[in-house]
């Protein structure tokens, strides 16, 4: 993992000094709101509907046990006792108090964490493949760029005050599991005649207008990594609608100007910018990949995980679900689900951190990330520990076995907090997991993604879901439109909309309608959701939502 | 004829903690809708949005929203209005946990 060297550590200390300076100047009446805002922003600081929110950066979705742990102090201490995991890798506080905030900051800073950048119209934390490092289907670990990107990012003086917010993912995998092309910009990690170097993405996005991300360059060499990430922000930066801030992400800009102009743009800025990088970042990119060695994996036999797994239904049930191929064959990747049937999906309480943060530093060579889809995952555990492990997050409620499962929902923080938020989501996702966990149905079902925004910013993901909801505000009612057939992956779609929305009352009967429509219709047992969907088109899908449209159709 | 005015009351945020607030006839903040002063003219709640607005050590940037009068005083019309006055629906948190 990566540690800070004596310049970050200054960085961060001098952001909360000033910080702290500014809130005392809020307090005491010396800044108007209005002056306030863009500071408080810069630092992750939100107002929501009931309170403040800070939103703490966890980058490329990495931390240790020690930072877990802060992070439950600081729930315990200054919240309410939970925090709540994001789409975006970070983790969000709903109620702290303003005069707190500078001291939470600091405290954060004790275990190497901040909120800069995680807010406003600047390149935002560097999402990466949750299994980076770990994963057997990767070609490299995809962080030390997402690192080396973080630090060329943080208070880049040209990058401060973009036309709008800008989001990179990094992946180093086949599998996409970042979401690489709904991003402003996705880096992957490629191989070509025995070379590394990067596929680069640009201009895919979700919210009002979603965007599938485009081949930008299908092979770039490794040192020319920032040039040209700085050539992409830069001529977007330019060139990137001011004057309407639905129009101002880069996705509207390639759509605009078209990708070959964009492409031309970023070649001309490139051969522009090129010599002025002497290589001074690829030496900082050799220290920070040593940062990123793998751990010293411990030997030893794997058959008590085997008997324990035959003898125990239980465990058998979420080792199968809950765990991801290795790259080392005696090791697993445990994915934690944050989504126990009923809870808050992406929430821990201070607690469920602690359990987490000891599990990591004693069977996890001290590493937790988090994921995209709002779980926890421990991505260096011996196969012989996984039966201690699973028996500790059973005694807090850890242990539910639904990875990628109906119940597995990405939902945002919705109405229940946002001050952005048209519907709420949060209970939408709660009682979707309640139902299907009441119908014994959820492993039969097998996997589907179902994903739950509530507003058209769609930090939920709803564009990408194989089953999408997006709760809107309809006549002063909340309504919620569902999306079908969209997909996450290499492989990714935007879903197409289903149909006349539903109430909150009538939401969940139309998801049950339409999961129970697809076990009708399904080839096989093995014919996943998303592959019916792919085969037979939406129609008979929209017939299981709308059976009297289908019936009036039929007549 | 001029449209008819939907009644209002002035809402925003406190500064220190974040809580929602509403402003009443006295000038000073309130926890609870039912005590804030219920705007019926257009002209009057504009000034009164420059008054509240004017405590800016208090509060962060009031806004104005619709209200009707109920049996105990203001209550909000739309629901996101109505969730401020209580609280998330996951956690018995908020004002509703104060009660």
């Amino acid at each position: 993992m990566y540690k800070y060297n004596d310049f970050d550590e200054a960085f961060v200390r001098e952001r909360v000094s000033q910080f702290k300076g500014q809130v005392d100047r809020r307090i005491d009446g010396s800044l108007t709101e209005d002056e306030f805002k863009p500071f408080r922003l810069m630092n992750g600081l939100y107002l929501q509907l009931h309170a403040y929110m800070l939103r703490v950066a966890i980058p490329y979705g990495t931390l240790n046990g020690g930072q877990m742990r802060q992070l439950a102090y600081v729930a315990e201490t200054f919240d309410k006792g939970y925090g709540h995991f994001t789409t975006r890798q970070n983790i969000q506080y709903n109620w702290p108090k303003l005069a707190d905030v500078p001291v939470i900051l600091e405290k954060l800073a004790d275990v190497e964490m901040h909120a800069i950048q995680t807010s406003g119209n600047t390149i935002r934390n560097v999402t990466a493949d949750h299994f980076a490092g770990a994963a057997a289907d990767e070609i490299a670990d995809p962080r030390p760029i997402a690192e080396l990107l973080r630090q060329w990012s943080t208070d880049h003086p040209e990058f401060q005050a973009l036309p709008r917010k800008f989001k990179i993912a990094v992946s180093g995998a086949t599998n996409d599991r970042a979401v690489l092309r709904a991003h402003d910009v996705a880096v992957q990690v490629v191989e070509q005649d025995g070379q590394r170097g990067y596929r680069i993405f640009v201009g895919g996005g979700l919210g009002r207008t979603p965007m599938i991300g485009k081949v930008l360059r299908d092979f770039l060499p490794e040192a020319d990594l920032l040039p040209y990430v700085e050539a992409v922000v830069s001529v977007w930066n330019l060139l990137g609608r001011r004057d309407n801030k639905y129009k101002a992400r880069i996705k509207i800009t390639v759509h605009e100007h078209g990708i070959e102009e964009i492409s031309r743009l970023v070649e001309d800025r490139f051969a522009e910018i090129r010599p002025t990088f002497s290589g001074v970042d690829q030496v900082i990119l050799r220290e920070i990949e040593a940062h990123f060695a793998d751990p010293t994996y411990k030997t030893g036999s794997t058959d008590g995980f085997d008997a324990y797994k035959a003898a125990n239904p239980a465990f058998r049930s979420w080792a199968d679900t809950n765990l991801a191929a290795h790259k080392n064959p005696d090791y697993a990747i445990v994915s934690i689900s944050l989504k126990a049937h009923g809870a808050t999906p992406g929430d821990a309480s201070a607690d469920q951190m602690r359990m987490m943060a000891e599990l990591a530093e004693k069977y996890g060579h001290d590493e937790l990330r988090i994921s995209h889809e709002q779980n926890v995952i421990l991505p260096y555990v011996h196969k012989s520990d996984l039966p201690e492990i699973y028996n500790a997050l059973r005694g807090v409620e850890l242990a539910t076995a639904n990875i990628g499962l109906i119940s597995d929902i990405i939902a945002c923080p919705g109405m229940d907090y946002c001050a952005l938020a048209t519907a709420r989501s949060i209970p939408i996702a709660q009682e979707i997991a309640t139902r299907f966990d009441e119908l014994k149905l959820e492993h039969e079902v097998g996997p589907l993604k179902i994903k739950i925004s509530g507003c058209i910013n769609a930090c939920g993901h709803h564009h990408v879901g194989h089953i999408g909801i997006l709760g809107l505000d309809r006549a002063g009612v909340e309504n919620y439109q569902i999306t079908l057939g969209g997909d996450h992956t290499e492989d990714a779609a935007i879903g197409e909309r289903a149909g006349p929305g539903f109430s909150a009352d009538e939401i969940i009967p139309a998801i049950e309608r339409l999961v129970l429509g697809y076990l009708d219709i399904r080839r096989d047992a093995d014919e996943t959701f998303i592959q019916a969907f792919r085969r037979l088109g939406a129609q008979p899908f929209k017939d299981a939502l709308y059976p009297e449209k289908a019936a009036r159709n039929a007549a | 004829m001029a449209r008819e005015f939907t009644p209002k009351v002035i809402t925003t945020n406190h500064l220190l903690s974040g809580d929602a607030v509403w402003f009443t006839v006295d000038s000073t903040w309130t926890g609870d809708i039912s005590e804030a002063e219920l705007l019926e003219d257009e002209a009057h709640a504009d000034l009164r949005l420059l008054e509240a607005n004017a405590q800016r050590d208090q509060v962060t940037g009031a806004y104005l929203a619709d209200a009707k009068d109920g049996e105990n005083g203001p209550e909000p019309v739309h629901f996101r209005e109505a969730f401020r006055t209580r609280g998330p629906s996951n956690y018995n948190h908020g004002k509703q946990a104060e009660v």
